[in-house]
């Protein structure tokens, strides 16, 4: 059982590496899984894939439309094709190559979208794309996995190799803590508890969790109890461990590197809304575009920072019946 | 030796399917359909090696995909009469709760569809796709795919239009349907395309070309880029006419997507042979 006190930094990398070690490993545990990617090798961190899987990887160029029908036809002959570029060229730019080819076509073909959000930083707001979740959340039969940090990417990879069916992985650029345990289990569709509590849920996912653990451990000192659920699974959502939680404290607050409209948020206060009304306070952009900077100073600006976490389980938990 | 004589009226009888399909249920796109007929039907029962029995994974077997799936109705027909379904069910054409939807899809699970279409320029990618997997797999038969002229107007296209030379797909056999019509009228006045052959030889694909409604030239110029392995994709220009086989929906864009009513619907079929027997139908 994971605790507050387990959950400390032991180092910083991006969760793009948790991909490309990831993907080395899945490699080498099946040998039909086949790369794929848009004029971004170096950026996707996986030259131990390439360099060891010569024949197993696809260069596209620039042409993510072309990239993803490839995919779908590698999957129909029984290859497990892993698409790789921005969150943003992976999505927006091809929803409906996804949702025809992909989605509706049922083909087995894993969507890898590094540089996802805010944190993408100094190339601005064309780049960062704060949408992703909900489109890809809106598709029928797609799984929709936004992992924490590099050890949880790595495990999602293998995870999403070894399930059947089309997935959309979204990670990012930064350097970044890491404190998910290296043997943690990455079990697809499964809330993680991070700690346990009984005064607010706070349920959040990607880069947005490690501020979630830093915003609990201040709460904590205040006399706050924060029951802590990484949900890295956006879809299918965890909804037994969501309403069990809401039900044990009563008030929410969801985190997430997004627009507050159709990711996380959405996706929690749609199940809650349904099953157990509960307030809720939303962690994420409001319904903006980026613009350029560092990463942390850019999540601070859009209010996603760890004060905001705090203020938000303040305001939530005097919103309590 | 193909029996061309056996293949025409095998698409005598697939051109009578595909009328009484879109008569059933009153929508469709019965030109496109009627246009394509020779190619389809040379395709399936003469040129590919294929398994009714239908695994999608396709290993061994040559493989088609129909990118532009609006002319559904010839697709459904010819897979029907060459065993992948019962002929009956071309009666639940675009009807609620059948697997034959409107534009091809796998997702009610019909046997023959390798992926959906419809949402036009896409199927160039996916059967690239399945090229380099057979290739990856040592499988060297080969992968065809068919678009319309109109779809060549979306950019996707061109995008596998560079993909497919620089990694070498010998054994794509890309098939241009030039009928110089679209929904909105003629190619040449809704997007003008030009030249295919120079465009395609320009960015490194094998030009071939045939008529499209002659079946011993279609039979000959299929297997012979089936045949082909130079380090080329092929694109075969293949000049149709739109509604080939019943006169008044001949060389018009008005057919393309539009279903016959009961008299007309009686017209075409007595221009059109029965030869294997017409699916049961109330009405006509």
């Amino acid at each position: 059982m994971l605790t507050l006190d387990k959950l400390q930094s032991t180092g910083k990398k991006a969760t793009r590496d948790g991909f490309g070690a990831g993907l080395k490993a899945a490699g080498d545990k099946h040998d039909n899984v086949v790369m794929l990617t848009a004029d971004l090798r170096g950026s996707m961190k996986s030259e131990d894939f390439i360099n060891t899987y010569p024949d197993r990887f696809i260069q596209m160029g620039i042409s993510e439309a072309n990239m993803m029908g490839v995919a779908a036809g590698l999957a129909t002959g029984g290859k497990i094709p892993l698409t790789t570029t921005f969150a943003n060229f992976s999505t927006g730019r091809v929803y409906d190559q996804i949702r025809q080819s992909i989605a509706y076509s049922d083909k087995n073909v894993k969507i890898c979208a590094s540089h996802a959000g805010l944190t993408l930083g100094e190339d601005g707001a064309t780049h960062q794309i704060l949408e992703d979740i909900g489109m890809m959340r809106m598709l029928p039969g797609m799984t929709v996995i936004n992992p924490c940090d590099y050890n949880q990417t790595k495990a999602a990879v293998q995870a999403i190799v070894e399930y059947h069916g089309p997935v959309y992985l979204r990670f990012g650029r930064p350097s970044w803590p890491i404190f998910i345990p290296e043997d943690q289990k990455f079990e697809i569709g499964k809330a993680l508890q991070l700690n346990e509590g009984s005064d607010v849920s706070v349920f959040a996912t990607g880069h947005l969790v490690w501020y979630a653990i830093e915003a609990a451990r201040q709460l904590e000192k205040e006399g706050i109890s924060v029951d802590l659920i990484n949900i890295h699974t956006i879809k299918p959502l965890d909804a037994e461990a969501v309403v069990a939680s809401a039900k044990k404290t009563g008030a929410v607050v969801t985190c997430e590197e997004h627009n507050r409209y159709g990711g996380l948020g959405g996706a929690i206060a749609e199940t809650l809304s349904a099953q157990h009304p509960t307030p809720q306070e939303f962690i994420g952009t409001d319904d903006t575009f980026g613009e350029s900077g560092e990463a942390e100073e850019l999540l601070e600006k859009y209010g996603l920072g760890v004060k905001d976490i705090v203020a938000a389980v303040k305001r939530v938990v005097k919103r309590k019946g | 030796m193909a029996d061309i004589q056996e293949l025409k009226r095998i698409a005598s009888q697939v051109r009578r399917d595909i009328i009484r399909e879109v008569y059933g249920c009153q929508s469709g796109h019965p030109g496109g359909a009627l246009g394509n007929t020779d190619l389809f039907v040379a395709l399936y029962f003469e040129v590919m090696k294929h398994d009714p029995s239908f695994n999608m994974e396709a290993h061994g077997e040559d493989v088609f995909f129909l990118s532009n799936g609006h002319i559904s109705p010839v697709f459904y027909s010819v897979l029907a009469r060459s065993g992948y379904f019962p002929v009956e069910e071309l009666r639940t054409f675009r009807a609620i709760n059948s697997r034959l939807q409107g534009h091809p899809t796998t997702h009610e699970g019909l046997p023959g569809i390798r992926v959906a279409s419809g949402s036009l320029g896409q199927g160039v990618s996916v059967a690239s796709g399945m090229a380099i997997e057979k290739r990856m797999d040592g499988d060297d038969r080969t992968v065809f795919v068919l678009t319309g002229d109109g779809e060549q107007q979306e950019g996707q296209i061109w995008e596998a239009a560079l993909f497919a030379p620089h990694n070498k797909l010998e054994n794509l056999v890309l098939i241009i349907d030039d009928n110089g019509q679209q929904i909105d009228g003629p190619t040449r006045e809704v997007l003008q395309l030009g030249s295919f052959a120079d465009k395609y030889a320009a960015f490194g694909w094998d030009i071939m070309r045939m008529d499209g409604n002659n079946m011993e030239e279609v039979v000959k110029t299929l297997k012979e880029a089936q045949a082909k392995r130079n380090g080329k994709p092929t694109c075969i220009v293949m000049k149709t006419e739109m509604g080939k086989g019943v006169d008044f929906m001949e060389g018009t864009h008005h057919w393309h997507g539009k279903a016959p009513n009961k008299e007309q619907a009686e017209n075409a079929l007595e221009q059109l042979e029965e030869t294997l027997g017409d699916f049961a139908m109330e009405g006509l």
